[in-house]
């Protein structure tokens, strides 16, 4: 266990050039760097620690996906960003369990408006969560060869020989096959 | 061109697989055909959503690790909003708190509940209460007996109230009565009403402690002769499992009684008495006890309250004994029994219809 109250806060930039490096010790420093600052928002909010949990997770992945996508300007501090998200976040859920009682969260740090980043965030959430039900239900080899073949981007001869297909053409018609089940099953949600 | 080979087309477009004169012919094509660059769009979206799913399954993996190493719930104790020393207390100690206070006010409520503080009602306005009360209950009092007044004005007999009531019946046609002494024992005044409600004026002539008898004349007035009495005296002892009756004033009207003679002495042993099993009340006292051929065989005087539905009775023996240590000149009139019933071959029911004409409501006055 790590003594979470000192623990090493890397620098924005730091955090900024691991994550586009893929680096797992940065996620791991960026993560345990501001969990408690989290935790602290939301269990003197009503909430627990799962939920502390649940919010941020989500928080660094739209910060994680923000960096990706080469937009995160250094004009705001990680920290601030971190935060703003998750207090979004957990308003936001407040509102639906109806546990939302004052008029104000009780805040430990300043803010910024993210209301924006923060729906395009969840929508793109329900998308995703869509597609993992479609993907459930969409049973084998399909499921296999969408996976090989999408998400792990191997060409079709190396998926011909391993679903053992006479050739490649079979091979094709099957995965394309699979890809209109696939989009049937997500649209169907 | 078939859907298939169209995807197919588009995936080797976007993934560059394509020879330049494809490249060349598909453009083309794609300028011929919007629908196609709309499908290209539609196919990237799709496909990168398959991709997007996996990367971000993969980032939550890799959080969930690190979330692991975290001590969460010791963190969680350090970043409570650290609340005042008052609100600790309350927290670490609520529930002693809550009984003490339990207690405390539990203490409280009984100690004004026992000094009477608790109760809303004043002790003066009780005692005005009451004595409203009284005041009611004594215009009650004072309008019955205005009104008992105004309707005994049109009545002969008293114009207050009995203090006491009992039963009697005639002994002769002429006016003598017997009732037990206990009916008209200490009474300054005695009336007797018959079954039509007229009261008549008597004077005790004589009582007898020992038998609880008393004998009263009539002397009224406006008393007429009644005719000999229907029943007969019995001398003799009755027999146990006897069926037997009574005619009384328990209420302001007659009452029948049926029963049978259950015992040969009475209360605790009284051999003057017989034990009955009749349904008696106050008022009862007094009443002629009448056995099937209509002898009378006792005078009703009294009940035992511990078993229901025994009564006790004179016996006609003791009567008779009465009725001759009258002296001879306390009796203005002659007093000779009737010694044969001319009820005997009669119904109960006709019976009582003789016989409600001889029994009386007894009705005492004392100052």
């Amino acid at each position: 266990m790590n003594n979470q109250l000192n623990v090493e806060i890397p620098s924005d930039s730091e955090v900024i050039i691991g994550i586009l490096n893929n680096s797992d010790s940065v996620l791991k420093k960026l993560y345990l760097a501001y969990f408690p600052m989290v935790l602290q928002l939301i269990v003197n909010n009503n909430g627990d620690e799962d939920e502390a949990k649940d919010i941020y997770q989500e928080a660094i992945i739209v910060l994680y996906n923000k960096i990706k996508r080469g937009d995160f300007e250094l004009s705001s501090k990680l920290k601030t960003y971190i935060y703003s998200v998750c207090r979004r976040l957990w308003l936001k859920r407040l509102k639906q369990m109806n546990r939302f009682a004052g008029s104000d969260i009780k805040d430990f740090e300043e803010f910024l408006p993210v209301e924006e980043e923060v729906d395009k965030h969840e929508e793109r959430d329900l998308q995703l969560s869509k597609m993992g039900e479609a993907l459930k239900l969409l049973g084998e080899p399909c499921k296999t060869i969408m996976e090989d073949f999408y998400m792990h981007n191997r060409s079709m001869q190396d998926i011909c020989e391993r679903f053992g297909y006479t050739n490649a053409d079979n091979a094709k018609t099957q995965k394309y096959k699979c890809l209109q089940r696939l989009k049937k099953l997500f649209f169907q949600q | 061109m078939r859907e298939n080979q169209l995807i197919d087309l588009i995936e080797r477009y976007l993934a560059g697989e394509m020879t330049q004169q494809e490249r060349e012919d598909f453009d083309v094509l794609r300028q011929k055909d919007a629908s196609i660059d709309a499908k290209m769009a539609e196919h990237k979206d799709f496909t990168s959503l398959i991709k997007q799913y996996n990367e971000r399954a993969k980032l939550e993996t890799r959080l969930n690790a690190i979330h692991e190493e975290i001590d969460v719930h010791t963190l969680k104790e350090d970043l409570m909003a650290h609340p005042s020393w008052i609100v600790q207390m309350w927290r670490h100690h609520h529930s002693k708190i809550s009984v003490a206070a339990s207690v405390a006010i539990l203490a409280i409520l009984l100690t004004l509940f026992a000094t009477g503080d608790l109760s809303n009602k004043d002790p003066r306005y009780l005692q005005l209460k009451r004595e409203v009360d009284q005041i009611k209950g004594r215009t009650k009092q004072l309008d019955d007996k205005t009104d008992k007044i105004i309707e005994d004005g049109k009545k002969p007999g008293p114009t207050i109230n009995a203090k006491f009531k009992g039963t009697g019946f005639a002994l002769t046609g002429n006016g003598y009565i017997v009732t037990n002494f206990h009916v008209v024992n200490d009474a300054d005044s005695v009336y007797v009403q018959n079954a039509e409600g007229t009261s008549f004026h008597t004077k005790v002539v004589y009582t007898d402690p020992a038998y609880d008898v008393a004998i009263l004349q009539i002397n009224d007035p406006a008393f007429k002769n009644i005719g000999p009495v229907p029943y007969s005296f019995k001398k003799s002892k009755s027999d146990l499992g006897e069926l037997v009756y009574t005619l009384g004033f328990p209420g302001d009207d007659v009452r029948y009684g049926p029963g049978a003679l259950t015992g040969a002495s009475g209360y605790r042993g009284d051999t003057t008495q017989y034990e009955v099993y009749i349904p008696v009340n106050p008022g009862n006292s007094g009443g002629p006890l009448l056995d099937d051929k209509g002898n009378v065989i006792g005078v009703i005087n009294g009940k035992q309250t511990q078993t229901a539905g025994a009564a006790f009775a004179v016996k006609s023996k003791y009567l008779l004994k009465a009725i001759q240590n009258i002296p001879t000149d306390s009796l203005t009139k002659s007093l000779n029994l009737n010694t044969k019933s001319t009820m005997a071959n009669l119904s109960r029911t006709k019976q009582i219809e003789k016989l409600r004409n001889y029994v009386f409501m007894v009705k005492v006055y004392n100052q």
